[in-house]
């Protein structure tokens, strides 16, 4: 796709900004040691990428969804990890309060989420109720003006550094499956509410990743977030923006191992010439660039189909996960490939961009659940 | 109050530099970034604007593709920006150069209040004269080599980076003022700018609108007005690879000696 002006010129700023900030030494220290950066979360703010598709009206940027793709790609091509701090609060943080927040929800929160004063993070997962979301058994119960929420949520990305949680309960017990779920929003500070340990992750360490406990905890009735009992319904819709994320992080991820593979390919000899000149590993490179093209043309249309409104753009963002997720873990394990042996050395950066590829297929819906979205499109 | 920055499109150091049949730079061929040094000019102009409301201005000289570096430092957040760009303008020395923006300055006004910033120099001809020789031909009092500025009323005090040292001075509005790339670190651009820019205003002036300043005169102009004339360009042949010599420095220099020797050197 040829991209507009506007954009072609994100794009160099995003990749400026990544290319100049996100420092080996950081996504060194971050998969090593963990935690979260929050010198680079203060920058990401200062230039409004945490707030890149949130409106204008609450403090956000007011850019397209083809904007935030091409932040997602630009960063990822750098660090993953950094991908996703920008990432959050521009879709599974923000995006059910953008969906059904109210204006007074949104000024209160949405706000300072833009501006990347205060983090959100999105509380879906259980340990019982992974790709069968459906089946959560957090409850809310209401007592007067509050509702008392008791569970637990697991695999919670950002959830010890995060200020509010979007929580989805059970608040109508007689309704089976996705319905008689509801949504809250939730102050991390309040009573009851804790975090489990960080989880020691295979990859994307740098942003951490534990449970949430709820032990009573009393939401007041006014961040209750959309009509009651009919929460899922937004959390899948939050999801389709989320899954183009996800398929951005992947195809920018892809585009750094493939910069990565050119480069050693180049400079390895091996047989007196360089390995890019046998063909072995020529061919291995060729199908890297292909996949990756192919993957771009997919994401990017998509982006405008979402923004167009187009029927098809919730199958299209499931496509472009499924896809590019997948072609991430392939041309990750080619670059690691052509690498050889030092592709299986941490000195290499391959070795990490390995590892923090394997997440891509798996979160905010595995490949197999794309499948089932994919496929339920055209055969219902 | 109004900032005006001088800021020049320069080829890409990274990339190849192409060099015209009569010794100026092709570069149109090239790669192009926003000289560095300006860049930092641009980001002390905007601290003020920051601190103290101001319009800040980006000038530029050049053919009608430097409107895309305008966009861009629109985007960082000057408010607007003027091209300077005409035939007649073509092939300019440094003399040349700052007649024209000298010209395009005084036909856009400097207030009692206002500053010019620029760059120390362009990476491509590292000369440093385009700014001083701005301040000479408007009659303004000029500091150079600005690495640190501060602003207290229509005073600047301006830290002035030396070889051996530090100089401050005071100097006061309307004045020009060279900044060095030590002064700061240029901000990125904001998603916000960019989608805004491309509707914030550009102005163009050309021959046609600046002939009647008294700076303008096609003999002190474009390539027939430049005193300077360029004897030969080219592109300097490729040095191969350094080597780092590792170990204790006693080990490094037997390794230097030795490779010497092997070389017939020493």
């Amino acid at each position: 796709m040829i991209l507009s002006e506007a954009h072609e010129l994100m794009r160099k700023n995003f990749r400026s900004f990544a290319e100049t900030e996100f420092t080996t030494e950081i996504q060194e220290q971050l998969d090593r040691e963990g935690g979260f950066n929050w010198d680079i979360w203060s920058k990401m703010a200062r230039y409004g990428f945490t707030g890149c598709k949130l409106p204008v009206e609450y403090g956000g940027q007011g850019g397209d969804t083809l904007a935030y793709v091409l932040m997602n790609e630009e960063f990822s091509r750098i660090c993953p990890v950094l991908a996703i701090y920008a990432n959050t609060p521009n879709s599974l943080g923000g995006g059910p309060l953008l969906a059904c927040g109210t204006p007074p929800q949104l000024e209160k929160y949405i706000t300072p989420v833009a501006k990347g004063e205060k983090q959100i993070v999105f509380a879906l997962t259980e340990p019982g109720a992974g790709s069968d979301a459906g089946s959560l058994t957090t409850r809310a119960v209401a007592d007067g003006d509050y509702f008392i929420l008791n569970g637990r949520k697991c695999f919670i990305s950002g959830a010890p550094i995060a200020d509010y949680a979007v929580v989805y309960a059970r608040t109508n017990p007689d309704l089976k499956g996705s319905r008689g779920i509801s949504m809250f929003i939730v102050d991390m500070k309040l009573p009851g509410v804790s975090c489990g340990k960080p989880e020691s992750k295979m990859g994307i360490s740098g942003y951490p990743t534990s449970d949430i406990v709820f032990e009573n905890v009393r939401v007041h009735k006014g961040d209750l977030l959309g009509p009651l009992d009919k929460g899922y319904s937004v959390a899948m819709k939050t999801l389709d923006g989320g899954r183009l994320g996800v398929a951005a992080q992947s195809l920018g991820l892809a585009q750094g191992c493939l910069d990565e593979a050119v480069k050693y390919a180049k400079g390895r000899k091996q047989f007196g010439k360089p390995i890019a000149n046998h063909q072995g590993v020529s061919f291995m490179i060729a199908d890297m660039a292909t996949e990756i093209a192919a993957a771009r043309e997919l994401i990017y249309s998509t982006a405008v189909a979402k923004d167009a409104g187009d029927k098809n753009a919730s199958t299209m963002c499931a496509m472009s996960k499924y896809y590019a997720s997948e072609m991430a873990n392939r041309v990750a394990g080619k670059a690691v490939q052509i690498h050889g042996g030092y592709g299986f050395i941490k000195d290499y950066k391959v070795e990490r961009l390995y590892r923090d590829a394997r997440i891509m297929t798996l979160y905010e819906g595995t490949s197999q659940v794309q499948q089932i979205v994919i496929s339920r499109s055209l055969l219902k | 109050m109004r900032v005006y920055v001088c800021v020049k499109q320069v080829p890409d150091t990274s990339g190849k530099v192409a060099v015209n049949e009569d010794g100026t730079l092709n570069r149109a061929s090239m790669l192009t970034i926003i000289n560095p040094d300006d860049l930092s000019a641009m980001e002390a102009a905007l601290e003020l604007k920051d601190a103290a409301r101001c319009q800040v201005t980006a000038v530029t000289m050049g053919p009608p593709p430097a409107k895309k570096m305008l966009q861009e430092l629109i985007a960082m957040g000057a408010d607007d920006a003027v091209l300077i760009s005409g035939r007649e303008f073509g092939g300019s020395d440094t003399y040349a150069t700052s007649q024209i923006i000298a010209g395009a300055l005084q036909h856009l006004g400097v207030g009692a209040e206002d500053v010019i910033f620029c760059g120390r120099q362009a990476i491509d001809g590292d000369t440093a004269q385009v700014g001083p020789q701005i301040a000479e031909k408007l009659d303004l009092p000029q500091v150079t080599y600005a690495g640190k500025i501060e602003k207290d009323g229509s005073v600047l005090r301006v830290r002035r980076l030396m070889e051996d040292g530090y100089m401050t001075v005071e100097v006061k509005t309307p004045c020009l003022v060279t900044c060095v790339k030590e002064l700061n670190e240029p901000r990125y651009m904001t998603i916000k700018g960019i989608i805004e820019c491309y509707d914030k205003p550009i102005v163009v002036l050309d021959y046609e609108a600046l002939k009647e300043e008294p700076l303008i005169d096609p003999a002190t102009i474009g390539l027939k007005g430049s005193p300077t004339n360029i004897f030969r360009s080219f592109t300097p042949p490729q040095k191969g690879a350094g080597q780092m010599l590792g170990g204790s420095s006693q080990e490094a220099v037997n390794e230097l000696v030795g490779q010497l020797v092997a070389k017939h050197v020493v």
